[in-house]
């Protein structure tokens, strides 16, 4: 505000040796370039409303004809075959099976390329592995899906036999393996944050290098590192051409990653992938299911908001 | 007996310490073995079928003479749309934000959203442009729908780089414009933007390098899986490069299979050289002010 009075101050006094003319056009485009500055930087508030707008209005329509308890409460999927029933469960325990199986390679993977990238590497070594693992992340999902369904799904029935053509396990490892680089970059980021003044306090009183990152480096990351785990399970979440390709079509009621699934995701591609009249109940279906997406992934996101916000940093 | 229990302590102590680097070797080890053996399994399956034809054939029936050619028009088109909307939107929210709006509440209320839609997995932004853009507005399965989505989904990256470069500019360049009797705007156009323009560049092709592989918002809005002709305008229907690696992958016959190896290899091209050109871009405008 006050860079803006000093602004119109000095322009001012230059325009004293200006004619009056140039003056009043040069405030006009100034206020006509700040109302379309606005009006531009008004599409994201735009696009946050568009969404909740466009999801929410239609699975409220499909709330109209399928109960809500019986969306969430029902145990049995099958929204186009008649008799038709919408139990989202099989869908939602089918992203958590793949969400939760991939987390377990992309923390431990994840965290521990973070403290080699902090903790051991050289300031050479980084400087060649960081952009690595960036490519790593700018690998686009499809091609992990390729990945997953023939270079992991082989290697897996060539261990377990009995393991579907389509499985959780597959597509939960490539899940997993696209969620590292984020995890390992965010942890990386939070542990280089740790003063060095703590590792030498711990040094000088006799710990090793394995005491000092565990005992003091992690646990004074631990929000930021908590935060990359809840946006990495976000990430997984809405992660779909993954799963689409890998985990299969039948939305199963089960635990066994070695069998055939479907996710909310996958089930979205594959009522998008044929005809879907507007307005019919598969369509609405589609929204109601996007919705639930939404909110579980804004839910993880604000999450790691507040795990973030919740400790001091250095 | 003190004597033995601090050495045997002082060993399992070293142990630890060894195991856990090893573990952590490791782990960086097998990040870097999945990259290395997806693209090596990439390479092997698809550099065979990468022939002339590959670019020049239209989708097929047989694996032997399907080709890229709708698809890589499509991406291209696709792609020249969406930087042409979210390049001055990007770059005008990021002027207003860092330039006008100081730490009004639009401002933040602004912020907010940008950080939210940065978060939102790409399938929703397909619901946004099947209800919107397909529907709504009548622009059908277009080239114009596909892009406008993918210049919502990618506007997150671009502002906040955009924003980035514009506050690295010092100030005593703004007040030195200020000082000759310039305006805001004059300022922001002709000191501020020259400024920051490598910043913003490094921006905006790391946003085009996440949509050029986005899938389901595009499988979302219908992008057509099998087209034998190139799009002629912005409301032409379309394919692009994702769509038919997804289609290709997803048919049982192993012809289908290595296509599909080869046209990621030709996606991974196109992201790998507009990396490369964000690093290099980067890496000038990083040593900009330290003179």
């Amino acid at each position: 505000m006050t860079e803006d009075s000093r602004a119109v101050e000095i322009s001012n006094v230059a325009n004293v040796t200006m004619h009056g003319g140039a003056h009043a056009w040069r405030r006009r485009r100034e206020s006509v370039i700040y109302a379309l500055l606005v009006l531009l930087s008004l599409i994201p508030i735009l696009t946050t409303f568009g969404i909740i707008y466009v999801l929410f209005s239609q699975a409220f329509a499909f709330f109209m004809e399928v109960p809500i308890m019986e969306f969430l409460m029902g145990t049995k999927w099958s929204p186009l075959l008649i008799p038709r029933s919408f139990g989202v469960l099989p869908l939602l325990v089918g992203t958590l099976l793949v969400t939760v199986a991939g987390m377990f390679i992309a923390v431990p993977v994840g965290l521990g390329s973070a403290i080699f990238l902090s903790e051991y590497a050289s300031p050479r070594a980084r400087r060649w592995l960081k952009p690595l693992i960036e490519i790593l992340a700018g690998i686009p999902t499809v091609v992990y899906g390729y990945l997953a369904l023939l270079f992991i799904t082989p290697i897996i029935r060539s261990i377990f036999p009995q393991a579907n053509a389509f499985n959780a396990l597959s597509a939960a490892i490539a899940v997993g393996i696209m969620i590292v680089p984020m995890i390992a970059s965010l942890s990386e980021d939070a542990l280089a944050a740790v003063p060095s003044s703590l590792r030498e306090a711990a040094y000088a009183l006799g710990a090793n290098k394995y005491e000092v990152i565990t005992k003091v480096v992690v646990p004074t990351a631990s929000s930021g590192i908590a935060a990359s785990f809840v946006l990495g399970i976000s990430r997984a979440i809405g992660e779909t051409m993954i799963v689409t390709l890998a985990a299969g079509a039948t939305p199963n009621l089960t635990l066994n990653p070695l069998e055939s699934i479907q996710t909310v995701t996958a089930f979205i591609v594959q009522i998008s992938l044929g005809e879907t009249p507007w307005g019919s109940l598969a369509y609405k279906t589609i929204f109601a299911t996007g919705a639930l997406l939404f909110v579980l992934t804004m839910l993880m996101n604000l999450l790691a908001v507040r795990i973030t916000k919740s400790k001091g940093r250095f | 007996m003190n004597a033995n229990l601090s050495a045997g302590q002082s060993s399992t102590r070293k142990v630890k310490d060894r195991l856990f680097q090893a573990l952590c070797i490791g782990a960086i080890i097998f990040s870097l073995g999945a990259l290395a053996g997806l693209l090596l399994d990439v390479v092997i399956s698809g550099l065979p079928s990468l022939s002339w034809h590959f670019f020049t054939n239209f989708a097929s029936r047989f694996p032997e003479k399907a080709g890229i050619k709708a698809a890589i028009y499509g991406t291209l088109w696709m792609m020249s749309l969406t930087a042409s909307f979210c390049i001055p939107i990007g770059i005008a929210t990021a002027i207003y934000l860092e330039e006008y709006a100081g730490d009004s509440r639009l401002a933040r209320i602004i912020k907010l959203n940008i950080a939210n839609l940065a978060g939102v997995p790409s399938i929703v932004y397909g619901f946004l442009g099947l209800a919107i853009f397909v529907r709504m507005l009548q622009f059908d399965r277009s080239v114009l729908s596909g892009a406008l989505t993918m210049a919502l989904l990618v506007m997150p990256i671009v502002i906040v780089s955009a924003q980035e470069a514009i506050r690295a500019v010092p100030l005593s360049l703004r007040e030195g414009s200020y000082a000759l009797g310039a305006t805001r705007w004059q300022t922001t156009r002709r000191v501020v933007l020259p400024a920051a323009v490598s910043g913003i560049a490094t921006g905006v092709i790391l946003a085009l390098s996440r949509a050029i592989g986005e899938t389901a918002p595009l499988i979302m809005i219908g992008a057509l899986t099998f087209i034998a002709f190139v799009p002629d305008g912005p409301m032409a229907p379309f394919t692009a490069l994702p769509i038919q690696i997804f289609n290709w992958i997803s048919r049982p016959q192993a012809g289908f299979h290595d296509i599909a190896a080869a046209a990621v290899l030709v996606l991974l091209l196109f992201i790998f050289i507009m990396n490369a050109a964000a690093s290099i871009l980067r890496h000038r405008y990083d040593r900009r002010w330290q003179d």
